[in-house]
């Protein structure tokens, strides 16, 4: 259902549609694994993080971790989706290194989560809604190492057994800037609720792309998908490519072999892993070892009522309470970390009603210009939620004027410091005395009669007499009393 | 002094509480037994330095009054139950030499209460068979023999190692498994009373898995009283299992002697099979006449779906024990068998290290799973499953306490006489005893007489869900009726 023209991909037979779905596989955050108390922790020893039940010890049975269970729930609720009271554990049956067991338990047909949505932004104002098939709860998988050895594989079950959700799209997706912007909302969404840190670099959020192409509003086309892509550049990439392939193959009168792929960033192309013929015969059935997994609503109440503000209502917010633009409302709420440092910003302002725009501007334009332009993250910023409220009240009571907040920004920026203290002692203070820049504004007007006597036709040239009054008083002066006096004086 | 091993466990406690031998003494005299009868093949694994180190602390703490309710009672564990650091290989060459780093939660609660260990019982490999025969350590011999004959019978499966142990005086009682009649059918055939409790009684944890929904712990052991006993410290929830359950453990010993008076005991009409041998038929009636005699009602019972229990429980357990098996890949432990890659290495080390019945039913697991049979095999099989378990839902519903069936088609058999051409036939011998495991309910069987040939034949009570008292107390009373039977010593 999307509102939004999306990009079609011109062949010789004209245009093309694209069709994407999406299976995200996101590590739960919590501190054991889905059926065992081992610990979670990224980055220790190889296999110092395995329990008997990981390792599938003789007589070994997995128990569920209440949080993994609670943190699915959270993120079903967090994608507006239907909480199924009863779900049920499968056992997919496969045998290879990484899975001691044999098998992953997952589920299959009874999923803890079922259908949701996602509301999508993209540039320009235009939105598009995501449909949400479904989420369960799985056992990650272990990892093989094949660098230690010429002759052997070695294998760190350390990750084996992590909770993961699986969060599937309905094919929604019609092009490569929506894949990539539904990827960076469900992230964003995940942080915000504390159900997955997001880090693709280390794993914990990876997706699998489905592509199919079609002509636009035709029959769905033969899908392949792209199996695990850790980076929301390269499923852009690979989207692209995958779909002009597709188009080449189509237009040279083939047909698409339904098959797994895997994008190869190096050479910006995907390639085939293995065909449907190929497809493993996963054999499940329901895991006799755990009993269906089933709470009650109140329990799905209990961590509705304790759940966080969400980017949507949070931007919602932001635009009802503080006037935002729904533009500048969205660039904050695009990463958890960005709310949070302008709901810090707001906390710490003298009068939030008056200067809550006039901060959001300031936490956009100015620190995370300068951000950007310095590839810095909000989390490292040098200028403190504190001392920017600190600017922004300085602004807002008019103790300095927005030009002088930028030099006092960029002292802050270099060097700290509190920036009242700074005004204080650098005469930064904005001149609202009249009698003092009055000497000024005769002066001007003495030394350019001709403009003076000009700007009673043209009052538009009101601006060049104030720019020179605040060139002469250092920026110090307040351009509404300079404003105001300049007028009287000129007579308009 | 008396022989200590003809003792029961009761006897025993009480010989033990009032000083007229140690558990050192009671587990030498055990010991001794078991090396005199290494031609059964009861144990494969004897552990007597540690026996004796569990008997010395025994009677340290029977002398300081500290004695739990096991104390100093030497028993035998099936070589499914992981036993920390001791060689647990649940009899197949899969697992080799593995020595588990951790004690099953049922063994360490029977070592929490006193008791102690003597080694480790043969049995079918992963618990697959009803003769003991597909154990990877050849198959054990049952203490019984026909009369005027010397060849050797088995003992049952697959607790046949326990069943044996226990008949022939080896040890006072041993743990057990049972997923389809594992503890009731060898129990039958060697004259002692094995219990399978209700699933969710016992945990599982620790215990070698052959199909998940079906295994259950349990005790054989030489008389009712003793089953009781043993049941009392093996049973309780278990957080690791999350499909124990959480109810508290009577004491069973108290159900021993109580009034069965006016007990509806139901006959299900559906066990009278067609060709069964009639000393079956004569001992079905004879223990429901005794039942009687002691005040229980008998009610004609209807279990519509009892002939569906056998075929679906061949397509529920193997399914499950494909997968369950699936983790014996030789590469973490147990055998390993090299390869070319790690699909040929998966080959070698399952082909060299599964026997041929664990073969066929991982095979009929997997393949009873496979898409496009999954519905009509595994999925109808598990409707099968509801419906027998409804059977006996609508039976006690009706008031009834318990169902008494015999325990088997026939006595023991001679090893090699079944199964060599017709698995089936061999599959046969679990025909009264899974439909409990598919309902699971708890089943006990108690010795009951002698067919022509001298051996032990054994009665089977089913009861309600966690009513095992109820089956005690039955058990008892053909115990009672029957007398006890000890087979002539011949090894």
């Amino acid at each position: 259902m999307s509102t939004a023209t999306h990009k079609l991909l011109k062949g010789a037979t004209g245009d093309w549609e694209m069709v994407i779905g999406m299976e995200i596989h996101a590590q739960v955050t919590s501190n054991s694994k889905l059926f065992s108390g081992a610990s979670t922790a990224f980055g220790g020893e190889p296999n110092s993080h395995v329990s008997l039940v990981d390792a599938a010890m003789p007589g070994m049975l997995p128990v569920i971790n209440e949080e993994c269970v609670r943190q699915a729930v959270r993120t079903g609720l967090g994608l507006n989706a239907k909480i199924n009271l009863r779900s049920v554990f499968d056992r997919k049956n496969y045998f290879y290194p990484d899975s001691p067991q044999g098998y992953q338990i997952s589920q299959y047909k009874s999923p803890v989560v079922g259908e949701g949505e996602v509301l999508v932004e993209l540039d320009g104002g235009r939105s598009v809604t995501v449909g949400i098939e479904r989420l369960h709860l799985e056992q990650d998988a272990g990892k093989l190492l094949h660098d230690q050895s010429p002759s052997m594989t070695y294998v760190d079950l350390n990750r084996c057994g992590v909770a993961l959700m699986e969060i599937v799209s309905k094919p929604d997706i019609r092009d490569a800037e929506q894949a990539k912007a539904y990827v960076t909302k469900l992230r964003a969404i995940l942080r915000y609720l504390g159900t997955c840190d997001g880090d693709m670099e280390k794993g914990s959020l990876r997706a699998d792309v489905n592509v199919s192409v079609r002509k636009p509003g035709g029959p769905l086309g033969t899908r392949c998908e792209i199996k695990n892509m850790n980076s929301i550049n390269f499923i852009g990439q690979a989207i692209e490519y995958e779909a002009r392939r597709q188009i080449e193959i189509i237009e040279d009168g083939g047909e698409i072999d339904q098959e797994t792929r895997l994008y190869d960033p190096n050479k910006g192309e995907t390639r085939s892993m293995r065909s449907k013929e190929e497809a493993h015969d996963y054999r499940y059935f329901p895991d006799p070892d755990l009993l269906p997994l089933e709470f009650s609503q109140q329990f799905v109440d209990e961590l509705k009522a304790d759940l966080p503000e969400l980017p949507d209502q949070k931007k919602t917010r932001f635009v009802a309470d503080f006037g935002l633009s729904a533009y500048d409302a969205s660039v904050l709420v695009a990463e958890r970390e960005s709310a949070v440092f302008y709901e810090t910003v707001l906390d710490r302002l003298a009068n939030r009603a008056r200067d809550g725009k006039l901060a959001a501007n300031w936490v956009i334009n100015e620190l995370f210009g300068r951000l950007n332009k310095e590839g810095r993250d909000i989390t490292d910023s040098p200028v403190t939620s504190e001392q920017l409220a600190a600017i922004v009240d300085l602004i807002g009571e008019s103790t300095i004027s927005g030009k002088i907040a930028k030099d006092l920004f960029e002292i802050v920026w270099h060097e700290g410091g509190d920036p009242r203290a700074l005004v204080e002692s650098r005469g930064m203070k904005q001149v609202t005395d009249l009698s003092a820049i009055e000497k000024v504004v005769d002066d001007i007007i003495a030394a350019n009669p001709d403009k003076a006597a000009q700007v009673k036709d043209k009052p538009q040239s009101l601006g060049w007499f104030v720019g020179q009054v605040m060139k002469a008083s250092g920026g110090k002066a307040n351009p509404q009393s300079v404003n105001d006096l300049l007028k009287s004086k000129l007579g308009i | 002094m008396t022989d200590l091993t003809s003792l029961t466990l009761a006897e025993a406690r009480e010989g033990l509480a009032d000083k007229s031998f140690t558990s050192l003494e009671l587990t030498d005299a055990h010991l001794g037994a078991i090396e005199a009868a290494r031609v059964l093949n009861a144990f494969v694994m004897e552990t007597p330095d540690q026996a004796r180190a569990m008997a010395r602390e025994a009677d340290a703490k029977i002398a300081k009054g500290d004695a739990g309710p096991l104390a100093g009672i030497p028993l035998g564990i099936k070589d499914l139950f992981a036993t920390k650091g001791v060689r647990t290989t649940a009899c197949s060459n899969i697992l080799g030499n593995f020595v588990p780093t951790y004690e099953s939660t049922v063994t360490s609660q029977l070592w929490r209460d006193g008791a102690v260990m003597l080694g480790k019982l043969n049995n079918d490999e992963f618990a697959m068979g009803s003769s003991n025969e597909t154990s990877c350590f050849g198959p054990v011999g049952n203490p019984w023999r026909r009369d005027g004959s010397n060849a050797t019978l088995v003992p049952g499966g697959s607790s046949g190692g326990s069943a044996s142990a226990v008949a022939a005086l080896l040890c006072m009682g041993a743990t057990a498994t049972d997923t389809g009649g594992s503890i009731r059918q060898p129990a039958a055939f060697t004259a002692t009373v094995g219990i399978k409790p209700t699933y969710g009684r016992c945990s599982r944890w620790g215990v070698v898995a052959f199909a998940s929904s079906l295994d259950q712990a349990g005790p054989i052991a030489r008389s009712v009283r003793d089953a009781a006993m043993l049941l009392r410290s093996m049973a309780g929830h278990d957080p690791k299992d999350t499909t124990s359950v959480d109810i508290p453990v009577p004491d069973y010993e108290a159900a021993i002697g109580k009034s069965v008076k006016g007990m509806k005991i139901g006959i299900p009409r559906e066990y009278r099979l067609d060709g069964m041998p009639a000393e079956i038929e004569k001992l079905w009636s004879e223990g429901a006449a005794w039942l009687k005699a002691a005040g229980a009602e008998l009610v004609e019972v209807s279990l519509p779906h009892t002939k569906y229990a056998l075929p679906a429980y061949y397509i529920v357990a193997p399914a499950e024990a494909s997968s369950n098996l699936a983790r014996y890949d030789g590469v973490r432990y147990g055998l390993r068998e090299q390869g070319k890659n790690i699909i040929e290495m998966y080959e070698n080390a399952r082909a060299e290290g599964f026997g041929a019945e664990v073969k066929r039913r991982v095979m009929i697991g997997t393949y009873v799973l496979s898409a496009g049979y999954y519905d009509a095999y595994y999925l109808r099989a598990q409707k099968v499953r509801t419906l027998i378990k409804k059977d006996f839902e609508d039976c006690f519903a009706k008031g009834v306490d318990a169902i008494l069936t015999p325990a088997t088609p026939s006595a023991a058999f001679g090893i090699g006489e079944k199964g060599g051409a017709d698995p089936v036939e061999m599959y046969l011998n679990d025909i009264f005893t899974v439909t409990v495991n598919m309902a699971g309910l708890p089943g006990i069987a108690v010795p009951a007489g002698k067919d022509g040939q001298g051996l032990p034949l054994g009665l089977q009570l089913i009861g309600r869900p966690f009513d095992e008292e109820t089956l005690f107390s039955l058990g008892e009373v053909i115990e009672q009726a029957a007398g006890r039977f000890t087979p002539a010593r011949w090894w």
